[in-house]
C-alpha cells in the first residue's frame, strides 16, 4: 500500500532519536504547540485522501515564519524529514505524514495581513482559507479567482503547494496566474522572497517553479496575491444533451468559436442523477450529459456571450436549454455541481475521486475507454469535469469494506490516469500527484525527466527531507513500479537493476 | 484544417538530433555555446561568446488545433509564421511579445521572455507556456508540462525556461495557450499627466473595465480596450478623449515608439504600478499601467538598481550595455547561490549560453 513508506523505493533517513528530536523541537516551540502523543496527534494522520494513514514522530504547530524557521533547522541538523500541510484537504495524500517524520502544520499562521485595494494584492499567511481572501476583498469590489470546490475549508498555502485550480479557472487562470510574491523558507531555516510586488522579477522565474511544488522545495510563510475586480454580471445556463458525445462536441465547438466561458461544467448521466436527488438542481434525468455554462462580465456582452453559447448547444443537439433567471436558480444549477462528489454517497458507501486532464477533442474517445475500464474492473464510474479545460474527475464508486473493491478502485483509476497521458494529457490536472499518484509519474515522464526533477529538488534541498516520497518518484520506485508497463512500446528503466 | 495538423511531425525542420550531438561534444569539452534563433535579441542580456548553437533550422507548427486553444510548435518557427496561422482562425498570443524583427523565433520570444502591453491585463510569456522539450546541458531531450492547461505532474520546469535566456536548456519546442481575439477594440488618447494618469488607472483598474493597453508616452495616456461590443463602447464613452488608431498599439508592442528612439543605453524599470517613479533618470515613457517605465540615466548602474530595488521592483539595462558589465538587477548572495546550483542541476558543464543572464551563471 502506499501509505506505508519505503526507504528502498523512497529514500533513506538516518535513525533518530525520538527523543532527542523531541527536545529539539520543544526548543523551537512552546509546549502548547509542540504535539507528540498518539492520540492528540491522530487528527493529523490523514489529509483529504482519507484511505491513506500514517502517524509523524511529533507535529509542529509554528504561529510565525521565525518559529517555522526554527523548527526547520532542527529538522535539517538531525537529518529528519519534514511535511508541511495547510487545512489538510488535499486529495492526493500531499500531506500524509510517514513514521518518524515531522508534520509542520502552517494552521496558525491564519492571519490577512494587509488587503491594498490599489495595488489590487492581498499579502496574507499560509493558513489562511481561500474563501475567506474573497469575503474580506468584497467591502473594496474585488475578488481572489481560482476557486478550488474546497475553497471553504482549503488553505492558500495549500493552493500555492499544488497549483490549486478551480471552476473558473478557464477564464482566470490557476493559482501560478494569481500570486504575485511568496515568502518561503528553505530546509535550512533561510528565508527568501520569490517573486516581486511588479510584474516580474530578475533572475528565473521561481514564483512559477514554487507553484505546485507540493512542498518538495520549500515552505511558504507568506503569499502575495493578485485580486481581481468582481464581474458586472454573470450570467449561467443549464444545457441538457441527449448523448454525451454531443455535449463534448459541444464543448469544442464553444471554444472554436472564440466564447471563453467563465466556467464550462459537464456531469454525465451517473453524475447529474445522483446530483439532482441530493440537491434537487433541476437536472433533467433523463439527459446523458449536461453542460453549466456561465459567461461573466459587462452585461450585454455576458448576454450576448450566453446567445453564442446556446446557438452553439442547439447545433450541437441540446435536448434543452435554461437560463437561470435569478440568482436563486443560479445557485440551484451550481448546488447541484459542488454537491456531486457527496451526491456519490447514495450511490455507494465509497468513491475514489480521480483528476486527469486531456485534450478537449479526446473528450469523447476518453468516455468510452472510462466505460470500458469500468466494465473490465467491475465498478461503475460517474464523470464529473471541468470539460472547458479538459480535466476529467471521474468518480469510481466502490465499498471499502467488501473485500478486494478499494485495490480494484486503485487499479481502475491508475488505469484511467494512464489513459489520459496515452490520449496527450497529464496524470493530475488540479490535485497534485502527492502520494496517490507517485507511480503513474513514471508512466507521465522519462528517467531522464525524473532525474532533472530530483536534480531541481536537490538544488533546494540536498538531503531530500522536504516531503520525501511524494510527488517526484525515486528512479528505484519506477524500476519496481515501471517493470509493469511497457511505455511508447518499450520497456522502461532498462539499465537499472531490478530488485 | 486544424485536426489533419495534429500530432504529425513532419520530418523536414527536425534538427533535434544534431543540436543534441553539438551539446554532448560541447559538454565532454567543457566548451560554451551561444544559442541563436532569429538573432533579433542579441542586444539583450549579457553578450556571450561560445560557439553559435543556431536553433533557426528547427522549424514548423507541429500541432494546431483551434477548438483545443493551443499551437504547438518548434523554437525556431519564425514568430511571424505562428502569429499568421493563429489570425487565420481568430486567435492570437495573449501576451503580445515584441515583433523585433521578421527572422523573431518562438524560442527567442520564450527564452527572453519579453511581453507586451498585453502584459498586466492577459499575463505574460510565462503565464501562457503549458509544455516545452528542452535540450538539457547534456543534450539530452526532456519534456515537461504538456498541451493541456491544467497540469500540475512534476515541476514546472517549462514556465522556468521562460526569461532564462537559455541558460537552462535549449528550448526545441514549446506549446502555448491561445486566446481568441477580442471581439471589438478600441484605442483613445487622454491629456492627462503622467501622476495624474498613473492614479486614475489605480482607480479605474479596480473596477471591471475591458483594458488591453495603458502607456504613457511622457504627454499622453493612451489606451486600448478589446472586449465585447456593450463594455467596450460603455467604457470609451465613459472615460473620453481622442479616439486614435489601433495600429499605434504596434509601435508600443514592437518598442517602435518614438519616446523610446535614440541609441543611447535604455533602462526597464519593473515597479509595482501604484509606486512612485524612482528618481534616477528621465523617464520616457510607461506602459502596463504604469508597472513599466522606460528611462534614460546617467547615474551608475548601482544607483539606478538601488532606487528600482527600494520602490519594490528592478532595473534593467535593456539596450546599450557595453563589455562584461551586468545587465539585469543583481541578486542576493542566498539568490544567486540558488541560481547557480539550479543551473548546474540543469546543465553542469556550464555550456548553454553562460554569461547570457548574469556574470556568474
Amino acid at each position: 500500500m502506499l501509505d506505508r513508506f519505503e526507504s528502498r523505493l523512497d529514500g533513506e533517513f538516518a535513525e533518530v532519536d525520538r527523543a532527542r528530536l523531541l527536545e529539539r523541537l520543544a526548543a523551537a516551540l512552546p509546549p502548547h504547540r509542540l504535539i507528540a502523543t498518539p492520540e492528540s496527534m491522530r487528527p493529523y494522520e490523514t489529509d483529504g485522501l482519507a484511505a491513506y494513514r500514517s502517524l509523524p514522530a511529533a507535529v509542529a504547530l509554528p504561529a510565525d515564519a521565525d518559529e517555522a524557521g526554527a523548527v526547520l533547522r532542527a529538522c535539517r541538523e538531525l537529518g529528519v524529514p519534514v511535511v508541511a500541510r495547510g487545512a489538510g484537504t488535499g486529495l492526493s495524500g500531499g500531506a500524509l505524514p510517514f513514521p518518524g517524520c515531522v508534520l509542520l502544520a502552517l494552521g496558525k499562521l491564519n492571519r490577512i495581513l494587509e488587503i491594498d485595494p490599489l495595488a489590487r494584492t492581498a499579502r496574507v499567511q499560509p493558513g489562511v482559507r481561500n474563501l475567506a481572501i474573497s469575503e474580506a476583498a468584497k467591502p473594496y469590489g474585488l475578488f481572489y479567482a481560482p476557486d478550488p470546490s474546497s475553497q471553504l475549508a482549503c488553505s492558500i498555502g495549500g493552493n500555492v503547494a499544488e497549483n490549486a485550480g478551480g471552476v473558473h479557472c478557464l477564464k482566470y487562470g490557476l493559482t501560478v496566474h494569481n500570486i504575485v510574491k511568496l515568502e518561503a523558507l528553505t530546509i535550512e531555516g533561510e528565508r527568501l522572497t520569490i517573486g516581486s510586488d511588479a510584474l516580474d522579477a530578475p533572475g528565473f522565474d521561481l514564483l512559477a517553479l514554487l507553484t505546485g511544488s507540493e512542498g518538495l522545495l520549500a515552505v511558504v510563510t507568506e503569499i502575495t496575491v493578485r485580486l481581481l475586480p468582481i464581474p458586472a454580471d454573470v450570467k449561467t445556463l443549464l444545457v441538457a444533451f441527449p448523448d454525451a458525445r454531443c455535449a463534448a462536441q459541444a464543448v469544442a465547438d464553444i471554444i472554436a468559436a472564440g466564447v471563453i466561458p467563465a466556467g464550462l461544467e459537464m456531469m454525465d448521466a451517473l453524475a447529474l442523477r445522483a446530483a439532482e436527488r441530493f440537491a434537487h438542481a433541476g437536472y433533467p434525468e433523463d439527459a446523458d450529459a449536461i453542460l453549466i455554462c456561465e459567461c461573466d462580465g459587462h452585461a450585454g456582452d455576458a448576454g450576448a456571450e450566453l446567445e453564442r453559447l446556446a446557438d452553439i448547444c442547439r447545433a450541437a443537439g441540446a435536448s434543452l436549454i435554461r437560463l437561470a433567471k435569478d440568482e436563486a436558480e443560479r445557485t440551484r444549477m451550481w448546488a447541484g455541481r459542488k454537491g456531486a462528489f457527496p451526491a456519490m454517497g447514495r450511490l455507494a458507501p465509497d468513491y475514489y475521486c480521480i483528476d486527469g486532464t486531456i485534450p478537449r477533442r479526446r473528450l469523447p474517445d476518453v468516455l468510452e475507454g472510462i466505460a470500458e475500464l469500468s466494465r473490465v474492473h467491475g465498478l461503475a464510474v460517474a464523470n464529473v469535469f471541468h470539460a472547458g479545460d479538459g480535466n476529467l474527475h471521474p468518480l469510481i464508486l466502490y465499498d471499502a469494506q467488501a473485500p478486494g473493491q478499494l485495490e480494484r478502485a486503485e487499479t481502475l483509476g491508475g488505469a484511467i490516469l494512464e489513459l489520459c497521458v496515452e490520449v496527450g494529457g497529464t496524470i493530475t490536472g488540479e490535485h497534485g500527484v502527492g502520494r496517490e499518484k507517485i507511480n503513474q509519474m513514471c508512466v507521465q515522464f522519462s528517467e531522464a525527466e525524473l532525474t532533472a526533477f530530483a536534480a531541481i529538488k536537490a538544488a533546494f534541498d540536498p538531503a531530500g527531507l522536504l516531503n520525501p516520497g511524494k510527488a517526484i518518484p525515486t528512479l528505484a520506485r519506477c524500476a519496481e513500479f515501471g517493470a509493469m508497463h511497457v511505455h511508447h512500446g518499450e520497456t522502461r528503466f532498462a539499465d537499472l537493476p531490478r530488485f | 484544417m486544424p485536426t489533419s495538423l495534429a500530432s504529425e511531425p513532419r520530418a523536414t525542420g527536425d534538427i533535434a538530433a544534431a543540436l543534441s550531438e553539438s551539446i554532448r561534444r560541447a559538454a565532454a569539452e567543457r566548451a560554451a555555446l551561444a544559442i541563436t534563433g532569429g538573432d533579433t535579441k542579441a542586444f539583450y542580456g549579457r553578450s556571450t561568446d561560445g560557439e553559435p548553437l543556431s536553433i533557426a533550422g528547427h522549424r514548423g507548427i507541429v500541432a494546431y488545433d483551434p477548438s483545443e486553444l493551443v499551437v504547438v510548435a518548434r523554437a525556431g518557427t519564425p514568430l511571424a509564421e505562428v502569429e499568421t496561422a493563429l489570425a487565420a482562425n481568430g486567435q492570437q498570443l495573449a501576451f503580445e511579445p515584441p515583433r523585433l524583427g521578421p527572422a523573431s523565433t518562438l524560442g527567442g520570444v520564450v527564452a527572453s521572455g519579453l511581453s507586451g502591453p498585453r502584459r498586466p491585463f492577459a499575463g505574460a510569456v510565462r503565464d501562457c507556456v503549458l509544455g516545452a522539450t528542452i535540450l538539457d546541458g547534456h543534450g539530452r531531450q526532456l519534456r515537461f508540462g504538456g498541451q493541456v492547461f491544467k497540469n500540475v505532474a512534476g515541476f514546472d520546469l517549462f514556465r522556468l525556461m521562460a526569461g532564462a535566456l537559455g541558460v537552462l536548456g535549449v528550448i526545441l519546442e514549446v506549446s502555448i495557450r491561445l486566446a481568441p481575439a477580442p471581439r471589438r477594440e478600441a484605442a483613445l488618447a487622454l491629456e492627462t499627466p503622467s501622476a495624474d494618469a498613473r492614479r486614475k488607472l489605480a482607480e479605474l483598474m479596480r473596477r471591471p473595465v475591458p483594458l488591453s493597453g495603458a502607456f504613457h508616452d511622457g504627454r499622453q495616456l493612451h489606451l486600448r480596450l478589446s472586449g465585447g461590443e456593450a463594455g467596450v463602447e460603455a467604457i470609451s464613452r465613459e472615460l473620453g478623449g481622442e479616439s486614435e488608431d489601433l495600429a499605434f498599439w504596434d509601435a508600443v508592442r514592437d518598442l517602435r515608439h518614438p519616446a523610446l528612439a535614440g541609441d543611447g543605453p535604455l533602462w526597464r524599470l519593473s515597479l509595482p504600478q501604484s509606486a512612485p517613479i524612482p528618481p534616477v533618470g528621465e523617464a520616457l515613457a510607461w506602459d502596463w499601467a504604469g508597472a513599466l517605465v522606460w528611462m534614460r540615466s546617467d547615474l551608475a548602474p548601482e544607483q539606478i538598481w538601488r532606487g528600482a530595488g527600494a520602490a519594490g521592483g528592478h532595473a534593467t539595462l535593456f539596450r546599450g550595455a557595453s563589455g562584461g558589465a551586468e545587465v539585469f538587477q543583481p541578486l542576493a548572495p542566498a539568490m544567486l547561490a540558488l541560481h547557480q546550483r539550479l543551473k548546474a542541476a540543469l546543465d553542469p558543464a556550464g555550456v548553454l549560453n553562460p554569461g547570457r543572464l548574469y556574470g556568474a551563471l
